[in-house]
């Protein structure tokens, strides 16, 4: 009998499992039935964010290796896209991606780090008077780089009746006035010291929020321990007590900085500006895009933004995390 | 205020005096925009510039009004389209967003955590890297110059989804549990359990929302042909672009208070609401 048992054991297994494997089919939309509320629940938001977010971005992947001019069907071309990126496009490696990357590399910690100064800082104010402060900090976010505009244009006009000539004139700092806004070699300072007037957004506000979570007695705690000045403080007590609101303003912060492409061509009113001296990489993507319908190598400079971003927030992520024994 | 005011010690005073710059220093741009949105022509002019107005007038927004009625399209038309545009999307976000953070919050189901990672993910998503792909999502759906666009982008909202997820996490079980307990639907709990606790995220969502859609210009920009169908913030850019210099400086100041004013009113009165919702808007 012995020798029959080994033959007849393995499609009992295999049957049993197909009937595992169709119970399990059954029971999970049996599941899916019982859950059928939830689903309706979300369905709202899971459609437009499918039509307007995650298709977008993967046919941007899709086209980032095509050929397409808008007109007839994308032609597959491979990474060539990517490759004439970094060997042909010469505005891209001289101006797009050195300005980008100058211009991230000081808003975005810049704009996070001064966040955070004031935020601390009208924390250490009584209640009552923290709400003035607040607004004040938080208005020209409010009004957007766009109205801003007008602003910074006169601010910076290129005549004598411009403010910031008016100014350093009568200081003798210069003599004749300068054309701030069409000069290659001022246009981007003004863009950066622009975009931190209206980097305390949504960032801050959280921090704001942040800073109130921080258990008190922690510091207390800390005394006895032997924290001396208040700087310690703050890396040892306070960042560590707020690393969730960190991380998520963080976050806005990448989203606000990768943003920012509308403002040169707000303030010089061009969509390329002289000597592509305040070239982003999202003007680069508009120019391609609506000016000269390269939508596959638009496409192509779109993904290279996405894959900026999320490596961002990864290096956030890795910086912010709340660590599981925390 | 007062009250508190007698308790600081001397290095808050030193605070103060220092906040109290930074915060001038700050809103320059913002009296700037007030001062030259009442500011006759006249004072334009001025050598040298004078950023506080002398003689306040109301000629600006007069001829806002007058100037743009004569052209093709009148300025209250762009007006009105801000206003019903920003209104539909308001009440859209609040709807969809405060139903999905619900069930993401407080419901299991299959797919769950797929959901939840797809949304912290897209927190980083910028609009505006998927200019091309949109264009062809929204032609394909019909929806290029109508209203719709203007609004179903920003239906879809992370932040705000992920906002009020956070917020609801905080809202005891038991208060749900003991809900169910004498019979209560999902419908009822959410409604008249989760809704109205949730007030101060909601508040916070429709702010950050209002910013995002106000001052939208790519739609009008790339979406919209039709001239009667856009933004006044896109007639605000496509105003201070071709007219450049300080003539519209004063028109462009008036427009962009007009621009400002509902934004602030919005954050003064719910300023609070905003902090208690940032309380938990900690990515974990």
């Amino acid at each position: 009998m012995e020798p029959t048992l080994p033959s007849v054991q393995p499609s009992i297994k295999t049957r049993r499992r197909k009937t595992d494997l169709k119970q399990r089919i059954v029971l999970f939309i049996q599941e899916c039935w019982r859950d059928r509320l939830s689903y309706l629940f979300l369905a709202p938001f899971l459609i437009c964010f499918a039509a307007f977010i995650l298709v977008p971005v993967l046919m941007a992947a899709f086209l980032s290796v095509t050929s397409f001019n808008g007109i007839g069907f994308p032609k597959f071309i491979g990474f060539d896209n990517f490759i004439a990126m970094v060997t042909q496009d010469f505005v891209f490696m001289r101006n797009t991606l050195p300005n980008t990357l100058q211009f991230a590399v000081i808003v975005g910690p810049g704009g996070y780090i001064l966040s955070f100064v004031f935020a601390w800082l009208i924390h250490q104010l009584p209640r009552g008077a923290r709400e003035w402060y607040t607004l004040a900090l938080y208005a020209p976010s409010m009004v957007g780089g766009v109205a801003l505009s007008v602003v910074w244009v006169a601010a910076f006009s290129g005549d004598r009746a411009g403010y910031l000539n008016n100014i350093l004139m009568s200081l003798n700092m210069i003599d004749s006035p300068k054309l701030w806004l069409q000069d290659p070699n001022y246009l981007m300072i003004i863009m950066i010291i622009v975009s931190l007037w209206t980097s305390m957004g949504v960032g801050f506000l959280a921090m704001l929020g942040g800073l109130q979570t921080v258990n008190t007695e922690l510091y207390e705690a800390g005394r006895i321990d032997g924290i001396k000045s208040r700087l310690q403080e703050v890396y040892y007590i306070t960042i560590p007590s707020m690393k969730p609101q960190m991380l998520f303003s963080a976050v806005m912060t990448i989203v606000g900085t990768l943003q920012a492409g509308q403002i040169s061509s707000q303030l010089t009113g061009m969509t390329v500006t002289p000597n592509y001296a305040g070239h982003l990489i999202s003007n680069h993507i508009e120019d391609y895009a609506f000016l000269r319908y390269e939508w596959g190598y638009a496409s192509a400079l779109s993904i290279v933004l996405l894959m900026m971003g999320y490596a961002l927030m990864r290096l956030s992520y890795v910086l912010f995390r709340t660590k599981e024994d925390e | 205020m007062y009250r508190s005011l007698r308790r600081i010690t001397f290095s808050q005073w030193l605070l103060l005096l220092l906040l109290t710059g930074i915060g001038l220093f700050m809103f320059i741009p913002i009296v700037f925009l007030f001062n030259n949105a009442f500011k006759p022509l006249s004072e334009l002019f001025i050598f040298p510039p004078t950023i506080f107005v002398r003689q306040p007038t109301w000629a600006n927004f007069e001829r806002l009004f007058l100037f743009t009625s004569s052209g093709a399209v009148p300025f209250t038309r762009y007006l009105f389209n801000s206003a019903i545009v920003v209104v539909i999307a308001l009440i859209g976000v609040v709807l969809v967003s405060t139903m999905a953070g619900y069930v993401l919050s407080k419901h299991r189901f299959h797919f769950k955590s797929l959901i939840m990672g797809t949304i912290m993910i897209s927190l980083m998503f910028v609009p505006e890297t998927v200019l091309i792909p949109r264009y062809l999502v929204i032609n394909a759906l019909g929806i290029r110059d109508t209203y719709f666009v203007h609004i179903l982008p920003f239906v879809a909202s992370p932040v705000a989804v992920f906002l009020i997820k956070q917020f609801i996490d905080q809202i005891p079980d038991s208060l749900m549990e003991a809900a169910k307990l004498d019979g209560a639907t999902d419908v009822y709990i959410f409604t008249k359990i989760i809704i109205p606790l949730i007030g101060p995220a909601v508040a916070t969502v429709s702010i950050i929302t209002f910013q995002a859609v106000y001052m939208n210009v790519e739609t009008s920009q790339f979406y919209v042909t039709n001239e009667t169908l856009r933004t006044m913030a896109y007639y605000m850019t496509s105003f201070t672009v071709n007219i450049p210099g300080v003539a519209a400086a004063s028109l462009g100041a008036a427009i962009g208070l007009l621009m400002f004013l509902p934004n602030l009113i919005l954050f003064l009165t719910f300023q609070r609401k905003m902090i208690e919702t940032m309380l938990h808007s900690g990515v974990k």
